[in-house]
């Protein structure tokens, strides 16, 4: 697994493949996907380095304090987001009842904090594969 | 009447995941077994696509294809690798 070609590759995909993830989150009320695959693709790119360059140098891009971190304030954040609606007057998760500007249909606004919650979400769904996968990993060796 | 829904392509790919699921049965080294096993969900995503579930095909193509095979990998390489 410690290949040449293989590292080259990773080293020029790694950023698209991640790029593309936080697309997938962030648009996931205008395209296919949502947060939870956008999430998966994110953390996927972190387990793919981990993967060809080695479980430390894997480790220290994403140390175990810092998913614990994302693991707990990616949560809060989709509570926060919700609160919004709480604050101004409306049901929990409120959206256009909160007075939120949706914008034209069709582009990223257009979902009002749909993108912000889907990011507390995406982190989320990543810290928590990328904590699952160094788990089983680190459990023998 | 559904099935006439389905064209010759999906119908194909149909009889590629069956064949592969009765391969993945049958190989004796797991690690064969796995890479099969992304050659079934790559095929399952093209299936969510043709009938017109991208966000499916999305989903299949990020846990099935990369998240299980990576998973699988990683628990080969702590436990036993031939069945």
């Amino acid at each position: 697994m410690r290949d040449f070609i293989l590292k080259r590759v990773a080293a020029l995909l790694l950023p698209f493949i991640q790029m593309y993830g936080l697309y997938v989150i962030f648009h996931g009320h205008v395209s296919p996907g949502g947060s939870f695959a956008g999430g998966i693709v994110v953390g996927l790119a972190f387990i793919a380095f981990a993967t060809i360059y080695g479980l430390e140098r894997g480790r220290a891009k994403m140390p175990e304090r810092i998913t614990t971190l994302t693991e707990s304030y990616g949560t809060l954040w989709y509570g926060i987001m919700g609160m919004v609606g709480i604050i101004k007057g409306a049901p929990f998760l409120a959206n256009k009842l909160a007075g939120i500007d949706l914008g034209t249909l069709g582009t990223l606004s257009s979902g009002g904090l749909i993108s912000l919650i889907g990011l507390g979400v995406g982190i989320r769904v990543a810290s928590t594969m990328i904590t699952l996968f160094f788990t089983m990993m680190e459990e023998e060796s | 009447m559904a099935l006439t829904t389905v064209d010759y392509g999906t119908m194909v790919m149909l009889l590629i995941l069956v064949a592969a699921s009765l391969a993945m049965c049958f190989i004796k080294d797991l690690v064969h077994a796995v890479i099969v096993y992304g050659t079934y969900s790559l095929i399952m995503a093209l299936v969510w696509l043709q009938m017109n579930t991208p966000d499916i095909a999305i989903t299949e193509a990020a846990a099935g294809i990369g998240m299980t095979v990576l998973m699988m990998v990683a628990i080969f390489r702590t436990s036993r690798r031939e069945e």
